[in-house]
């Protein structure tokens, strides 16, 4: 997966053409944290697929954040040629649901 | 599928850690199966002061790791699933995850935990994520130099508030009691109303959340005069208790109207084998302290619950000839009379009957699951399988007869 930072943010996920999935999380956040391994598992999974995986630390990266008006963790934005698309913020993010809306950008 | 577990843990909150460090420390095939990083809601509390023995400087995920590492160094198995369905009847249970596994045990501890209770608030769906929040661990961070308004006055919302005060500008708290009453437990309340950052707003209720794609304000309502003020922040911690979740198991273990799970002192759910604890559970504190407690109570209890199926299966399912299973309880002297009567009876025949004794205030369990109602109950079981039953008093013929002798 791509670490983000406010560095190469626009240019991996702003200006990059396709679907691009981020995943919104910090170290300190226990369901984050709960929530990695399947995330991990997801992208390597989805590999090759023509989508892009990265994930986003919040903790160094907070104005990043607050700028795609991403204030809670875990959440997980979808983005298509640059544009926000669809958005998981809820207490509970099914991996299967996840993985349904990919199946959907991709079509 | 894998092996059968002695004892299956639902939940890798400190109710499941616990059961599963008593469970696996008794020497029973013990797991939990937790769907995140175990801990639970504790994990997700940074000020945690008050289990006993942990006041200096350790937090909530410190204390929930420890839990963990004490669970697995007797054995227990930390398995990573959601549980969406449970098949309780009978003497093996089935645990199925999202994910299709599906696992099975003799005995199973539900410790499903509770989640923060939504109230709906006109805006707090949609801007959720977007400064609508319920941990305060998890999203502290992104409300550095802003302001924020907690809703809720019992220990999580107060403590939490505390916490949030590192970070943000100003905490409000939104109490609906008059001015100086919290729920709270009292070093908490005396702490925050202290506290410089702390600024309250009493007698008065959240109405709504107001916010394009952020938050960008609140309308607060005064219950006295009923009127209702605009007020700018950035974000909203919601801390208004929990509810039980417990959802997957309607239908499957008693549940009481709100969904907590019902057991006795044993934390024995209606369902033999099955056991309920933590935050989950109906009861009257939802600490740390009383879930492991729980657990500790369930995991013995279970275990008490095998030895008693081992013994049944032994000495009487398993007995190479008949047997007589008597039903007694030492405070009930007919009883009594009858072991020696049935005692007489099994010697005569001179080892081709055999006879076992079940203590009915001991094994609750095996006297349910045959129905027995009266002391002393008699059954007679041949390779196995019950070929007939005297309830109440009988004399040696009586019990001659049922022999066929």
């Amino acid at each position: 997966m791509v670490e983000l930072t406010k560095e190469n943010f626009d240019a991996e996920v702003l200006e990059a053409g396709g679907v691009v999935f981020v995943d919104f999380w910090s170290p300190k956040c226990e369901p984050c944290m709960g929530l990695l391994p399947e995330v991990e598992a997801f992208a390597e999974k989805n590999a090759g697929r023509g989508a892009k995986f990265c994930k986003l630390d919040t903790a160094g990266n907070k104005r990043l954040a607050i700028a795609q008006k991403v204030m809670g963790i875990p959440t997980f934005v979808f983005y298509k040629d640059g544009e926000k698309v669809f958005v998981f913020d809820k207490d509970v993010i099914e991996m299967g649901a996840v993985q349904a809306k990919l199946d959907e950008l991709l079509g | 599928m894998s092996e059968i577990y002695e004892v299956l843990v639902v939940g890798g909150g400190p109710g499941g850690l616990a059961a599963g460090m008593y469970g696996s420390r008794a020497r029973l095939k013990t797991a939990v199966i937790e769907k995140g990083r175990p801990g639970g809601q504790a994990a997700s509390t940074m000020e945690l002061e008050n289990y006993p023995g942990f006041f200096r400087e350790s937090t909530g995920p410190d204390i929930m790791k420890e839990f963990a590492a004490h669970a697995e160094k007797f054995g227990t198995d930390i398995l990573k699933g959601t549980v969406t369905d449970v098949q309780l009847e009978g003497p093996i249970k089935t645990v199925k995850t999202s994910t299709g596994e599906e696992y099975q045990a003799h005995c199973v501890i539900l410790s499903p935990g509770a989640e923060p209770r939504s109230l709906n608030i006109t805006g707090e769906g949609k801007l959720r994520g977007k400064g609508v929040s319920y941990c305060a661990t998890c999203d502290a961070d992104f409300f550095e130099e802003l302001d924020v308004v907690v809703v809720g006055n019992g220990d999580a919302a107060i403590e939490e508030a505390m916490y949030l005060c590192k970070f943000a500008e100003s905490v409000t708290i939104i109490v609906i009691h008059d001015e100086g009453i919290l729920d709270c437990n009292k070093a908490s309340a005396e702490k925050a109303l202290k506290h410089p950052k702390l600024k309250w707003v009493w007698s008065s209720v959240l109405d709504e959340i107001i916010g394009d794609e952020l938050v960008e304000s609140v309308k607060i309502k005064n219950i006295k005069t009923n009127e209702i003020t605009e007020m700018e922040t950035n974000g909203v911690f919601f801390f208004v208790g929990t509810v039980p979740k417990t959802e997957f198991l309607k239908g499957k273990v008693e549940l009481d109207g709100q969904g907590y799970i019902v057991t006795n002192d044993l934390m024995e759910t209606n369902i033999p084998g099955v056991y309920g604890v933590g935050d989950a559970r109906q009861k009257y504190l939802r600490q740390v302290v009383t879930a492991a407690a729980d657990g500790a109570i369930a995991a013995v209890a279970a275990e008490k619950y095998l030895a008693e199926l081992e013994t049944f299966r032994e000495q009487v399912l398993e007995c190479p000839t008949p047997v007589l299973l008597a039903f007694w309880a030492p405070q009930v002297e007919a009883s009594i009379g009858a072991i020696a009567t049935l005692e007489g009876v099994v010697e005569a025949q001179g080892g081709k009957v055999a006879l076992a004794k079940l203590d009915t205030y001991r094994n609750k369990k095996t006297s349910a699951n045959y129905q027995v109602e009266k002391v002393p109950t008699v059954i007679f079981f041949d390779k196995g399988e019950v070929k007939g039953r005297i309830d109440g008093n009988f004399t040696a013929d009586d019990v001659k007869k049922l022999i066929g002798v």
